[in-house]
């Protein structure tokens, strides 16, 4: 699951609210659930537990909606463990893969986004690599083909969409270098 | 073993830098894929390992011996003895039959017409395509005639094949025939293959991945493991 991490991020620019934090979410992952305000008090409640953030702000008697919260060291620091692990190539993963790009856009500078953004692709051209092979194995099945297609299908789809935003990221580290 | 060596490559149209010190390694019998965007310097590179360009700066090693310093008419020599070169569109002369298209090389080298026929027939056999033998360019389809132009490339039997987009104005089915085929082919000689492409399922054909971003080699990120499973 993404959205502790995704909260987390969004705390990495400064102490927010749980309400706050809710509609930079949506905002930020359109496409994702909406998330409910009782997820992120949840999620707060067990980050907090966890030592990963901390409750900031004056008004912490006020119940939950009125805390804010900051990322702790460690927080930060499992974070960028988080946006450095590749995520395994197989399908579906391309919500957690958003996330993950949005959120190391949101803290991290760009070359090290773009550094998690190359050995994301290089892991899924290598599992491209042992589909392909597959189908390509004389011993292969009608349905072995044509799951290594879904597959390849969906890992190309994955691979174009990283392309593209790695050249955008390159564009945007030209437009900062000028 | 190092069958062809770029060392440190660097080229330029004009004033435009297309290859800003490249160096790629390949190894004989493997296939190397040449991805990145477009623009980024994949054609130029193929044609100077393929001693069409001459690099600006750099060197080229093939078994051992520099390729770039020798003369037009010793490269020429090289291509159409070592080399084999298919690009997107095939090349096919229009006005001959497919297997007079596949021997024409031979034909050129000094083979005997018979010897010669006999190869071709033989070459478009193993691409799946012996019953085309005799119609020309214009009455087959798009993949048939790819498979007849590698076959040609194929007939000489080359230690390095060169492939620029080799299946780029097919569709995916036609296209996963000919590099199949292309795949197979090469394994059983023993042929290097550069294959370049912007396109990641082709890539996925090849052994290896070689990634170049503005002229350069993008090495960060390769040969990853993948964490969490
Ligand atoms: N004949 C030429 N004259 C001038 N500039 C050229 C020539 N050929 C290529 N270039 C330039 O050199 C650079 C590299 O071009 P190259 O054709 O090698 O790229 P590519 O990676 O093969 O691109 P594509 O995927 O579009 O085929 C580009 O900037 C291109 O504009
Ligand atoms: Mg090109």
């Amino acid at each position: 699951m993404s959205t502790p991490y995704v909260l987390m991020g969004l705390l990495a620019g400064g102490p927010k609210h749980g309400y706050d934090l809710k509609r930079a979410h949506d905002a930020r992952l359109p496409r994702a659930k909406p998330l409910a305000f009782g997820q992120v008090y949840a999620t707060l409640g067990r980050l907090a537990r966890d030592g990963l953030v901390t409750p900031a702000g004056q008004d912490q008697d006020a119940g939950p909606e009125r805390t804010s919260y900051t990322l702790t060291d460690t927080g930060r620091t499992a974070l960028t463990t988080w946006l450095a692990t590749v995520e395994p190539p197989l399908p579906h993963l391309t919500s957690v893969l958003l996330a993950k790009v949005v959120v190391s856009l949101l803290v991290t500078d760009i070359s090290q986004a773009r550094s998690y953004l190359v050995t994301q692709r290089a892991a899924h051209m290598a599992r491209l690599r042992e589909l392909t092979a597959l189908k390509a194995d004389p011993d292969a099945t009608l349905s072995d083909v044509i799951a290594a297609d879904y597959g390849i299908a969906h890992l190309d789809a994955d691979l174009r969409w990283l392309q593209t935003t790695l050249s955008r990221v390159a564009d945007l580290n030209k437009e900062i270098a000028r | 073993m190092s069958i062809l060596h770029a060392r440190g490559v660097v080229r330029a149209y004009g004033h435009t830098p297309a290859l800003r010190g490249v160096t790629l390694n390949l190894t004989e019998g493997e296939i190397v894929a040449v991805t990145g965007p477009s623009g980024c310097g994949k054609s130029t590179l193929l044609h100077c390992m393929a001693g069409i360009l001459r690099p600006d700066a750099g060197e080229m090693i093939y078994r051992d011996q520099r390729i770039d310093t020798l003369s037009e008419g010793e490269r020429s020599r090289l291509r159409r003895t070592e080399f084999g070169v298919l690009f997107q569109f095939g090349q096919l002369v229009s006005e001959l039959t497919a297997a007079e298209n596949v021997a024409l090389p031979l034909l050129l080298a000094g083979t005997g017409r018979r010897a010669a026929r006999t190869a071709a027939l033989s070459w478009l056999d193993r691409l799946g395509v012996a019953d085309l033998a005799d119609q020309r360019p214009g009455e087959m389809s798009g993949g048939q005639q790819q498979r007849c132009a590698l076959a040609r490339t194929l007939v000489t039997e080359p230690r390095v094949l060169f492939c620029d987009e080799p299946t780029g104005a097919l569709d995916s089915l036609t296209g996963e025939q000919v590099l199949s085929h292309l795949v197979r082919v090469a394994r059983q000689q023993r042929t290097t293959v550069l294959l370049v492409t912007h396109d990641a399922q082709v890539a996925g054909y090849a052994d290896r991945e070689v990634a170049l971003r503005d002229g350069q080699v993008d090495s960060s990120g390769f040969g990853v493991e993948v964490a969490g499973r």
